[in-house]
């Protein structure tokens, strides 16, 4: 079985979809506009379809093994970094951003292309079926994929019309003309069929609205601290052409507290049961009028026209720091970030303004460490990290740096990152000086730079603010989209005629013939039930004499 | 939800049930094997008693009494043969009573694994019986676990496994109910509900517990739901599919007149175009269930990470599946691609969506992959 067309009468099936003829190659020196038309013509074929189709998927898979900026920026430079030699040329070929690619968009842009160009006529097409009547009865029914005769002493004008009623009774759009009734039915499948294909295009719709209207913000929060949705306070920003941090929506909350359980014991031990953020918030310019929430992973908040997502959560630990003269010059939590998922956390801690050293120059202090929510007894066997995410035995891990922090300089920094370039790490008995604190215990620093208290700690949830409109018009195609399938897969475009003819011998010859798009076993049953029905108005003679089938017998006649 | 624990004699239960219906699986297996092996004995007489069954159908058909109606239609098949279905209808009852045959140029359907051994015919009996019986339990242990955690059972892969197992074997009793005849479906079924439930309980296991956060959602009851009735309804059309590539070559080989080694298995399944319809229509019926999920998915996303879509491995990999069965639905609807061609497209369309299922969730490495192992 191949594509070879083995019924004669399949090429009268297809017409039953509107699906365009298939055009054949260019006849030669046709000039620009001929080719361009035979561009148009392959474009639009099913078979590039087909091609395009295939190439979408296979064009997918490279962005599902290879790490993309879009969704994890650091990953990517981790990637790069450990595979330096092929890096360039995967950046010339935009594999780090594949779906934005100029490949990618080609692929899904010429697609719709040749989607537009195979819908848009097969509207026009189909509004012109739904006008015309019924096609009129091919002049020999035998030929039908789906037949059945037999002869009746009915007279044939009453049968014809018997028949023209049945049909119509059954759903049929029926027409009865030239002795003949032509009826079809099932135009829902060519309905469902366009609108499945039509939806896509509001689907590719509400993609481009959402990607030119939409702007995504990320910001953390410490437990008992506010925010205000400004660029001023947003950590990072990506807009769009049409919403910029001037389109900012106006509002802001205070994060009151955050819950974190995790999973005690047994062999998921650690894994999260729940997150929830403990807010207030106000909307528009006026702070005051709070109203309390809460935010879920599964549960945004929505505040005018934003929608504020819980993405992640952290520790940031409380550290006092004193100068060499014993004033407090450091006081505060300091955002640590999760290394893993028992968050083993890092971070520094910068004092800007620690004043002078014991030597009486001007200095700055950073100190980099660890923060494990539950330390192990020793770190012999396992190293600095944490055993669990509770926070059930936290410690502190510190080192500390004099020198100068280079935040002045005016470049951004990272907040997580110290610039040891210009600072030296403070040394004690030859070794580097490092400090494990309890919460409660202080550190006193080497070369008399002062101390470090750990206080205690806070909770932090990092926020991603995020305003994204074309939703409903995505969500309205997608639905179309399922509904126009159903039509398209499960409903059968089917015609079926009817022809009573009188004989020579005065008997009625009765031909029903009927015409699918697939072949199927339901045309054939609905031809015979009608047939059966029929039969109540042109009952069958007995054929037993005549070894002849009807049909041959009209075979003969139609080569007369 | 939050206060829920885990009552542990529950999920205690849920295990006991898995292994004990993984084992009467096991049996029923060995039933179904030796239904094929009985059923080799009797294949030789089988043409003849085919045939000597349609006569008589068509026999009686013909031997009507007055005031009966009866239609026998011609139906041209793809390639070439004509069948025929009669419609016979009693005057007076209003009763209708269909019988088809085949005609000349078409293969039929085999007669099913047992061929016509009696033997094979009660090993068949014996193996569904015990497929049923194992799907009770299995029924019994994907319930207990969601009853000890009080939630969907399908918050990791190993419950995903189970669940998804336990849709494959209900698909197809639920086939057997409505009178279809799939028995011969009842190995490949029992075999892969097995392999499913083996690397569940062997390399999945993860034991009964509450939910991450980012699976506190209504939506999994919705989205995980009809991935894993996709995933069953998926499986099937592929047996179906590779079988229908089996017996094809198996017709080709007949007609040439070589019907080579096994040909007694061959020759007991249904008909090349049978199967090759049945996989079309199964494919055809959970495209739209497919799209569905990942919309369902889609909005799940947007009301957990703020994005509809936003190219995470299981969504691209979703996306590639259902491209590829598209792919596979337009071949078949517009280019007139029948038979192996579009088979061979449906199988690299499985591929995918086994690789989404097992492959992305062990090696790739992105939002779902608090799926869990
Ligand atoms: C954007 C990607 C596309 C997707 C996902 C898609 C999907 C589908 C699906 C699932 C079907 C099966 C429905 C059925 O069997 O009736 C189908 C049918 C069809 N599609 Fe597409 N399609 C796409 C693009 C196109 C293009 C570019 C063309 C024209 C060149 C086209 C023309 C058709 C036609 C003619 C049918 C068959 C109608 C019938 O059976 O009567 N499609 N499409």
């Amino acid at each position: 079985m191949s594509d070879t067309r083995t019924s004669p009468d399949t090429a009268d099936a297809e017409r039953l979809s509107t699906a365009p003829e298939e055009a054949e190659a260019p006849v030669v020196g046709i000039g620009v506009l001929g080719w361009a038309r035979w561009t148009w013509r392959q474009l639009t074929s099913m078979r590039v379809a087909l091609i395009l189709l295939f190439l979408l998927s296979l064009a997918a898979i490279p962005g599902s093994l290879i790490p993309q900026t879009s969704q994890n920026a650091f990953k990517v430079q981790q990637w790069q970094a450990t595979h330096k030699g092929i890096t360039p040329l995967y950046e010339k070929l935009q594999l780090f951003d594949v779906y934005s690619s100029v490949w990618f968009s080609a692929i899904y842009i010429l697609l719709f292309l040749s989607l537009a160009g195979c819908i848009v006529p097969r509207t026009w097409q189909f509004v012109g079926v739904l006008r015309a009547e019924p096609p009129a009865a091919p002049r020999n029914l035998t030929r039908m994929p789906v037949y059945a005769a037999w002869h009746t002493d009915a007279d044939a004008k009453a049968v014809n019309s018997a028949a023209y009623r049945l049909l119509k009774k059954r759903g049929f759009r029926s027409e009865l003309a030239g002795g003949a009734v032509a009826a079809e039915k099932g135009y829902l499948r060519e309905v469902g069929n366009l609108l499945f294909h039509f939806s896509l295009f509001a689907l590719l719709a509400g993609f481009a609205w959402a990607s030119l209207a939409s702007g995504q913000g990320g910001k953390l929060v410490i437990e008992g601290q506010g925010y205000s949705n400004t660029t001023t306070q947003l950590d990072d920003f990506t807009g769009s052409a049409f919403y910029t941090t001037d389109d900012l929506d106006a509002f802001g909350f205070k994060l009151d507290g955050f819950t974190a359980r995790y999973q005690a014991g047994g062999d998921q031990a650690g894994s999260a049961r729940e997150f929830t953020a403990h807010i207030r918030y106000w909307v528009g310019d006026d702070a005051t009028k709070l109203k309390s929430s809460t935010i879920q992973v599964n549960q945004p908040l929505e505040i005018g026209g934003s929608k504020v997502f819980l993405i992640g959560h952290g520790y940031a630990p409380v550290v006092t720091v004193r100068n060499a003269a014993n004033e407090i010059v450091y006081r505060g939590p300091t955002p640590f970030l999760p290394q893993d998922s028992n968050l083993t956390s890092t971070g520094v801690v910068k004092v800007n303004d620690y004043g002078t050293d014991p030597k009486g120059n001007r200095t700055q202090l950073g100190f980099s460490g660890y923060f494990l929510p539950t330390a192990p007894e020793s770190f012999e066997k396992t190293g600095p990290v944490s055993l669990f995410p509770g926070a059930a035995d936290p410690m502190l891990v510190l080192t500390a740096y004099a020198g100068d922090l280079r935040s002045d300089n005016g470049l951004p920094q990272n907040v997580y990152q110290l610039d040891t370039k210009a600072m030296t790490q403070l040394q004690q008995d030859g070794t580097i000086a490092r400090a494990r604190l309890k919460v409660g215990q202080g550190w006193t620093l080497p070369d008399g730079y002062g101390s470090i208290t750990f206080d205690g700690y806070q909770q932090w949830a990092s926020f991603s603010v995020s305003h994204r409109p074309g939703n409903a018009v995505a969500l309205t195609g997608a639905v179309c989209a399922i509904l126009g399938l159903i039509g398209s897969l499960f409903v059968q475009r089917r015609r079926i005629w009817v022809r009573a003819t009188p004989g020579p011998d005065g008997r009625t010859l009765v031909e029903v013939a009927g015409l699918a798009r697939s072949e199927s076993a339901k045309t054939a049953e609905e031809l015979a039930e009608l047939a059966v029905e029929l039969q109540d108005d042109a009952p069958a003679l007995d054929e037993a004499d005549a070894s002849a089938d009807p049909s041959t017998s009209t075979d003969q006649d139609s080569k007369e | 939800m939050h206060l829920a624990s885990v009552d542990p004699q529950l999920a205690d239960l849920s295990n006991k049930l898995i292994y004990s219906a993984m084992a009467v699986y096991m049996l029923a297996m060995f039933a179904h094997l030796f239904e094929w092996t009985f059923g080799s004995k009797g294949a030789v007489a089988v043409r003849s008693a085919e045939q000597a069954s349609l006569a008589e159908t068509v026999a009686a058909a013909d031997d009507t009494a007055k005031g009966v109606r009866k239609v026998t239609v011609k139906v041209a098949s793809a390639d070439g043969g004509t069948t025929t279905l009669t419609r016979t209808a009693l005057a007076d009852a209003g009763a209708t009573v269909v019988t088809s045959g085949r005609g000349d140029g078409d293969a039929t359907d085999g007669p099913g694994a047992a061929g016509t051994s009696e033997k094979g015919d009660l090993a068949g009996r014996i193996a569904v019986s015990l497929t049923v019986l194992g799907a009770l339990m299995h029924a019994g242990g994907v319930l207990t676990r969601g009853l000890s955690v009080m939630r969907w059972p399908w918050g990791n892969m190993y419950e995903f496994s189970c669940a998804f197992a336990l849709m494959m074997v209900t698909a197809y009793l639920g086939l057997l109910a409505t009178r279809k005849n799939v028995r011969w479906l009842g190995l490949p079924v029992v075999i892969a509900a097995l392999l499913t439930l083996g690397i569940a309980v062997s390399v999945l296991y993860t034991s009964s517990e509450q939910l991450v956060p980012a699976l506190h959602s209504y939506w999994l009851g919705i989205h995980v739901s009809t991935a894993i009735m996709c995933g069953g309804a998926f499986y099937a059309a592929f047996v179906a599919t590779v079988l229908y590539l089996g017996k094809d070559a198996y017709e080709r080989r007949l007609a040439a007149g070589t019907p080579g080694r096994f040909g007694s298995v061959w020759h007991r399944l249904p008909a090349a175009a049978t199967l090759d319809k049945l996989s079309y229509r199964i494919n055809a019926l959970v495209f739209p269930l497919w799209t569905f999920t990942i919309i369902a998915g889609a909005i799940w996303a947007e009301a957990a990470w703020g994005k509809y879509w936003e190219w995470d491995p299981k969504e691209t990999w979703s996306f590639i599946t259902w491209v590829a069965y598209a792919c596979y639905l337009h071949a078949r609807a517009t280019a007139g691609w029948r038979g192996r061609k579009a088979a061979y497209l449906a199988l690299l369309a499985f591929a995918c969506w086994l690789f989404n299922y097992y492959g992305v969730n062990i090696f790739v490495t992105g939002k779902h992959s608090y799926a869990g192992i």
